[in-house]
């Protein structure tokens, strides 16, 4: 009997660990070479991406990667006699697993790492790259621990503090609800990081938050969340949450009979594209976002038309995270090289690009333009600093507001 | 080597065991002083250490005593998070004495979880205690996901649910904090005290093993009715072999823990436990040899398989499946066997010579 439960939980985690397989990303190598001078930008850049492209986020890491590559093709494809090889890791969002990577990328002789994806597994890895003198840009880890007295790690996506706060400010600056619910994960990090200083920030705001309940990862059954809610007579429920258990609170709202305003931040994103979803339930959802795939300028439509392309599906904002990292180091590399009359960056030390980057960020005047937004600047503590979207759904899709 | 020689098979079993350890550090510390090693495994050493670790003692539980264990990622978890806490206060002391004292209270406390949750588990067999071992191991998880501890100038402030309940200081310091878990971990871990630990573990759990006590326990293994009428209690020493192994789990958590700047209790689910007993049924339940050789070979395994890329654990899967067939495959068992039977004679031949 007991041989026989064993060889089932063998099989189940067997199962568990084929089905955790998906994706696909692969490494481009394009050779350049260049000489130095007249501040030109010239050699190949060693670029790695740490990010789970297996297991329960793989959705996150193969957006990052998939939007990485495009950028590093489309700048290899420029022929100015600067190219980025790319080499993405898998990390299966552990921390563990992510310094492996980050091992097995030092290995391959990574110069800069775009990454790592997720918030855990970056901030072990941040260390080590701290200690080693490796320059990192996450593309998508918001959490401030990440950056914390770490002066080589830069954030692309806002911190989880400016989410939290930025989405009680909206709200309390247009009026959209004075009583609040809030619906999050306590299980996950990034969820109750944004529901702390959302919480904060509210009560100094005089928001009322009348409601505030929790689930776990595993949770599919919301009705007891929603109903606290809707028995406390919430005017707005404050999701900050990833969209896979969004869409499952706003059926069971709206079976409920309950309609409030729903308000999301940049985890909602993506919740058009579930399989099987009636995104009717999702009209009027606002959400904060540093990205939306149908703006229409031409950063932005080319990206999408690019993405849609080559893997047949609209970016989400990981996605457009990962597009725009390999930009914004090529610029900083620019931008060094214009000041210091030119930059060959073939077989430079780790080390010594990590002193480049620091310096160029962290300079007030270096400024990026990317899809998820004009002119971001970073400080020295590695935060960015861009203006937040706030999107609502309307009729199936996402509308600037 | 006369000494060696005499000695019962239990012990010669024993001393390969030594062999092992000894050999894996010798070897691995010389490739790193003389720089001939790649960072990836480099980084690897502790972890896979600490995963040996497990390994023994789960075994300790699986193989020794004979119960079904799927919690055993819970004690790691509990013996992780005291180290995070104590080394948190140990600030400023030498690095040795922080992780020897985060050890031995990582060690201690994971003891008494093992303690408390062994007075219900215990009372069940077979499949039963088999579930509500995992029952406690997501329990535990769950709790250390609602856990806030912070420390300030007044001492070490835990909280539950609710992080603006700790009531510390503006100064103070959150160390444990919910679902994000402890971040800004001091690595404090090293390769040689994560192998004396290992070490230290594998004396005493062969000692344990080959003593009256372990008799006793594999007695009621064995056969729990005889096993009573001779007077032995199989509550004493079944609680015996569970609250040793948790502890080690503990202290394995510990060295884990500060080897990572950052530590989450969604590390330490199920699938953590369930790793662990692969490690232990592959490599032969009750085959300490097996269990460190399998935990080695299984956590750089995926590492090695990363040239897949996308079918990295697709290969990893398959190459357990064939591991598991080949090993459990009488007819080659028994090649094998003769094999290593001539192997012996030709030995005890050629030292009957000299």
């Amino acid at each position: 009997m007991k041989k026989k439960l064993l060889s089932l939980i063998m099989t189940g985690a067997l199962v568990m660990a084929m089905t955790a397989c998906g994706g696909s990303t692969g490494a481009s190598g394009n050779s350049g070479s260049g000489a130095t001078g007249n501040g030109e930008l010239t050699g190949t850049l060693k670029l790695g991406v740490i990010g789970p492209l297996t297991g329960p986020a793989a959705i996150y890491g193969n957006a990052v990667a998939n939007g990485a590559q495009i950028a590093v093709d489309e700048i290899n494809a420029l022929g100015t006699g600067f190219s980025i090889e790319l080499n993405a890791q898998d990390d299966e969002h552990d921390a563990e697993k992510s310094v492996n990577a980050y091992h097995q990328l030092q290995d391959w002789g990574v110069q800069a790492i775009a990454g790592t994806v997720t918030t855990t597994p970056c901030i072990a890895v941040s260390a080590e790259a701290n200690s080693d003198r490796v320059f990192m840009l996450t593309p998508s880890a918001s959490a401030t621990s990440v950056t914390d007295g770490k002066d080589n790690v830069f954030q692309l996506c806002f911190a989880d503090p400016n989410q939290g706060s930025a989405s009680a400010q909206y709200i309390a600056d247009n009026n959209l609800a004075t009583k609040v619910a809030v619906i999050y994960n306590n299980a996950d990090a990034y969820s109750t990081g944004i529901y702390q200083t959302f919480k904060s920030k509210a009560s100094e705001l005089g928001l009322q938050i009348v409601s505030e309940t929790t689930f776990t990862d595993d949770t599919t059954d919301f009705s007891v969340q929603v109903g606290d809610a809707q028995s406390n007579g919430a005017e707005l429920v404050f999701l900050p949450i990833y969209y896979t258990p969004a869409s499952l609170i706003l059926q069971q709202a709206s079976s409920a009979g309950y309609k409030p305003k729903f308000f999301g931040v940049d985890g909602m994103d993506g919740i058009l594209t579930i399989e099987g979803f009636d995104t009717s339930l999702a009209e009027g959802v606002m959400l904060l976002t540093p990205f939306s795939a149908d703006a229409t300028d031409d950063l932005t439509a080319n990206f999408v038309k690019a993405y849609n392309d080559k893997y047949g599906e609209v970016p989400s904002q990981f996605a457009a995270d990962g597009y725009d990292c390999p930009y914004a180091i090529m610029a900083a590399l620019k931008f060094y090289a214009g000041k210091n009359g030119g930059l060959d960056v073939t077989g430079m030390s780790a080390e010594k690009l990590c002193d480049i980057l620091i310096k160029v960020f962290a300079d007030p005047d270096f400024s990026v333009d990317g899809v998820t937004g004009l002119g971001m600047r970073w400080n020295s503590n590695g935060e960015v600093n861009k203006e937040p979207k706030a999107v609502v759904i309307q009729n199936g899709a996402y509308v600037g507001m | 080597m006369k000494m060696i020689k005499n000695a019962s098979t239990a012990s010669k079993k024993a001393f390969i065991n030594y062999g092992i350890v000894i050999v894996f550090f010798v070897v691995f510390q010389t490739l790193v002083s003389t720089g001939n090693i790649t960072s990836a495994l480099k980084g690897q050493l502790i972890p896979i250490t600490c995963y040996m670790i497990m390994a023994i003692s789960l075994n300790l539980v699986v193989g020794i005593s004979g119960e079904l264990s799927l919690g055993h990622a819970g004690f790691m978890s509990v013996g992780a998070f005291t180290a995070v806490i104590v080394s948190s206060l140990m600030d400023g002391a030498s690095n040795p004495a922080r992780l020897l004292v985060s050890i031995i209270v990582g060690a201690i406390t994971a003891a008494i979880a093992g303690f408390l949750i062994g007075i219900p588990v215990l009372r069940l067999n077979g499949d039963y205690l088999a579930i509500v071992t995992l029952a406690f191991g997501e329990i535990i998880k769950n709790i250390l996901n609602c856990l806030y501890v912070g420390i300030d100038d007044k001492g070490v402030h835990f909280a539950f649910n609710n992080p603006n309940a700790l009531g510390m200081d503006p100064l103070g310091k959150v160390i444990i904090n919910g679902p994000m878990g402890a971040v800004g971990i001091s690595k404090i871990a090293t390769f040689s005290g994560a192998v004396i630990l290992l070490m230290v573990i594998l004396i005493i759990i062969q000692n344990l093993v080959n003593s009256r006590t372990g008799r006793a326990i594999m007695a009621i293994r064995d056969n729990r009715i005889a096993a009573e009428s001779m007077g032995l209690s199989p509550m004493k020493y079944k609680m015996l072999a569970f609250t040793v192994s948790a502890s080690m789990a503990g202290a394995a958590g510990a060295v884990y823990a500060l080897n990572y700047s950052t530590l989450v209790p969604k590390k330490f689910d199920f699938n953590t436990s369930i790793l662990v007993l692969v490690f232990v049924v592959l490599g032969g339940i009750g085959n300490m040899t097996g269990s460190l050789i399998a935990a080695g070979v299984l956590v750089v395994l995926p590492e090695l398989l990363r040239k897949f890329s996308d079918y990295r654990m697709l290969v990893y899967a398959i190459v357990l499946i064939l591991v598991m067939l080949v090993t459990n495959n009488e007819k080659l068992k028994g090649k094998i066997d003769t094999f290593l039977k001539k192997f012996r004679m030709n030995i005890s031949k050629g030292g009957r010579k000299k």
